[in-house]
């Protein structure tokens, strides 16, 4: 499946990821290319195959932990990698116009 | 007489601890020059964290003085990875999104080896995010391999895998989704464990694919994967996918043999591809294994070649809603003085991450969107419900499975970096088993024109004793392979 440019723009958009026209170009061949080699996964018939949703085998002892209060991150720790802050806030630029 | 401390074993270096013919100290001073003297070539090393290690070490040696040992870890020189957290040292996955992350807290593994006295010499290079095959997409600088300097180590953990060939540590800890502890291990001829889903907790790991990453350790021996391994695995409170089942003793059995043993050697594990030294040594082993008295038994594991397709949808799947933490907000690079928030995401993502992070997160995102999502994720889901199938029934007629680790030895830097599918296929054999969220390991075989070739095998779920005694009945034929002619250079 050969992925057009306005296709590439489209999921850059999605994902959140500002390309370079460079990169719009690299992409939409590599990402073709990877998809020709996917679209084998056609050949087989999976009709009735459930997919595998979980890796974990079913009735693997895990589950989950008790509902107990445990110390956590301060404030001052869960801010120490901020790239901005005000007061005990993570700081964005406006949202709102 | 310090370096020759270097070229011990983690099993050996802990008998010279325990009888106190050599201090913890004297042990992590050997490995800081020896990461000193060859580090500058190798480059496994992001971040050594010399001060930090003595002060462990003399920790360790005061407990020793006191009698007060912790076990066989304690006071011996350990590597992680740069993709486990690590309270208080900068942890950057190999990407620039995170140059100068501190995180407030370690990952379960770190705080389980630091628990057994180990010393951790600091952090190894690997792919951004554990995205590669070569170490070469590493944002800060590319890892070495010390058996060729002019060839990768194998990614995504190369710089665990190159670390302890160049004799740096003994023992390190990396993560494998697609391959990433078993293909490093191979190409630079140490000994690489992964787990079965859910025998090591991943709480504290940067994740890249949640339902395929699993922590694993290498060694130079498979005694020491084992020693490892026993002190990270069990289940973890803060990983709800790791499992309570009872953690074996890994060394009990690890001398029994492959007597009766059912080996399994799928035919598509060889059929074309392959290069022809690497079937010659993968072949050797196997007729080793069989004259130790072990059966081989022809199997057929028939979606192999569908392993690659259904792992190129699932794991970018998964790591484009993993990598959407990555916006500039909490932590991380932020792009400065953007116009309003969305300009932010975008800006800080398009400098914070390489070329193949983004990749996979166009391919994911892709894979994920409105219209393709049944097409292509759904049936990858259901392509690797029939992968796990092969496996299940290849397992009625075996105990192992086993064939090469990639079908070619360590490749040249630069050789596969502008063919991502290219580099991608490095990964044919070792993809399948993350599918199946089965325990595969990879073990010397022998050496095929100078450069190391693994033998892989792959267990039945948390049957990694099994994987480990085999592997050992092997290395007691062949290996370990001898320390690579890297010189010690200044050290």
């Amino acid at each position: 499946m050969a992925l057009s440019l306005d296709e590439v723009r489209r999921i850059a958009a999605l994902a959140r990821l500002q390309l370079t026209a460079d990169e719009e170009r690299t992409f939409a061949v590599q990402l073709s290319a990877i998809l020709d080699h996917v679209a084998q996964l056609r050949e087989l018939d999976v009709t009735g195959v459930p997919p595998m949703t979980h890796a974990l085998a079913a009735g693997e002892p895990a589950g989950l932990r008790e509902d107990a209060l445990e110390p956590g991150l301060t404030p001052e720790e869960a801010l120490r990698n901020a790239p901005a802050r005000e007061g005990t806030c993570f700081k964005v630029p406006r949202i709102i116009e | 007489m310090s370096d020759a401390l270097t070229h011990l074993s983690l099993g050996e270096a802990s008998e010279r601890l325990a009888d106190r013919s050599v201090s913890a100290r004297e042990l992590a001073e050997a490995c800081l020059a020896r990461v000193a003297g060859t580090d500058d070539r190798v480059g496994a090393f992001l971040r050594v964290t010399a001060e930090r290690a003595l002060a462990q070490a003399d920790a360790a040696d005061r407990r020793a003085a006191a009698r007060d040992r912790r076990g066989p870890l304690d006071g011996v020189p350990i590597a992680l990875k740069d993709l486990f957290l690590t309270r208080g040292v900068e942890t950057t996955a190999g990407s620039r999104m995170l140059e100068g992350f501190v995180p407030p807290y370690d990952a379960t593994v770190v705080e389980r080896l630091e628990a057994a006295g180990a010393v951790s010499l600091g952090k190894l290079n690997l792919d951004e995010f554990a995205m590669g095959s070569s170490n070469e997409q590493s944002a800060y600088k590319p890892c070495r391999n010390p058996w060729d300097l002019a060839r990768t180590p194998g990614g995504s953990s190369g710089g665990s895998a190159a670390a302890l060939a160049a004799r740096q540590c003994f023992g390190t800890l990396g993560t494998d989704t697609g391959g990433s502890i078993r293909l490093p291990a191979s190409f630079c001829g140490v000994v690489g464990l992964k787990p079965t889903y859910g025998r090591v907790s991943r709480h504290g790991v940067v994740a890249f694919a949640s339902s395929l990453d699993q922590v694993g350790p290498l060694g130079r021996t498979v005694r020491d994967v084992a020693l490892l391994l026993g002190a990270i695995a069990g289940r973890d409170p803060r990983d709800m996918t790791s499992s309570a089942r009872p953690v074996d003793d890994y060394l009990a059995g690890l001398e029994g043999g492959v007597a009766g043993l059912r080996i399994g050697v799928p035919r598509e594990w060889f059929a074309g591809g392959v290069e022809p030294g690497v079937e010659r040594e993968v072949r050797g082993a196997l007729a080793r294994l069989e004259r130790g008295g072990a059966a081989l038994v022809e199997i057929s594991l028939p979606h192999t070649r569908y392993g690659i397709g259904a792992y190129y949808l699932i794991a970018t799947a998964e790591a484009s809603s993993n990598l959407a933490r990555y916006d500039g907000v909490r932590y991380g690079l932020r792009a400065r003085e953007p116009r309003g928030l969305a300009e932010m995401y975008a800006e800080s993502r398009r400098r914070g991450l390489g070329a193949e992070p983004k990749r996979r997160i166009m391919l994911g995102t892709f894979a994920l969107s409105a219209g393709y999502h049944d097409a292509y994720y759904t049936r990858a889901q259901q392509v690797r419900t029939l992968i796990r199938r092969d496996f299940d029934a290849a397992f009625e007629r075996c105990d192992v499975v086993a064939g090469p680790v990639s079908p070619g030895p360590a490749f040249r830097l630069g050789e596969r970096s502008s063919d991502p599918l290219q580099m991608y296929l490095a990964d044919v054999f070792t993809i399948t088993c993350n599918l199946a969220a089965l325990p595969g390991l990879s073990v010397p075989a022998g050496l095929a024109g100078g450069l190391p070739v693994g033998l892989q095998l792959v267990g039945r779920p948390f049957d990694e004793a099994t994987l480990l005694r085999a592997a050992r009945a092997l290395e007691r034929e062949v290996g370990p392979l001898p320390a690579p002619p890297l010189p010690a250079g200044a050290a």
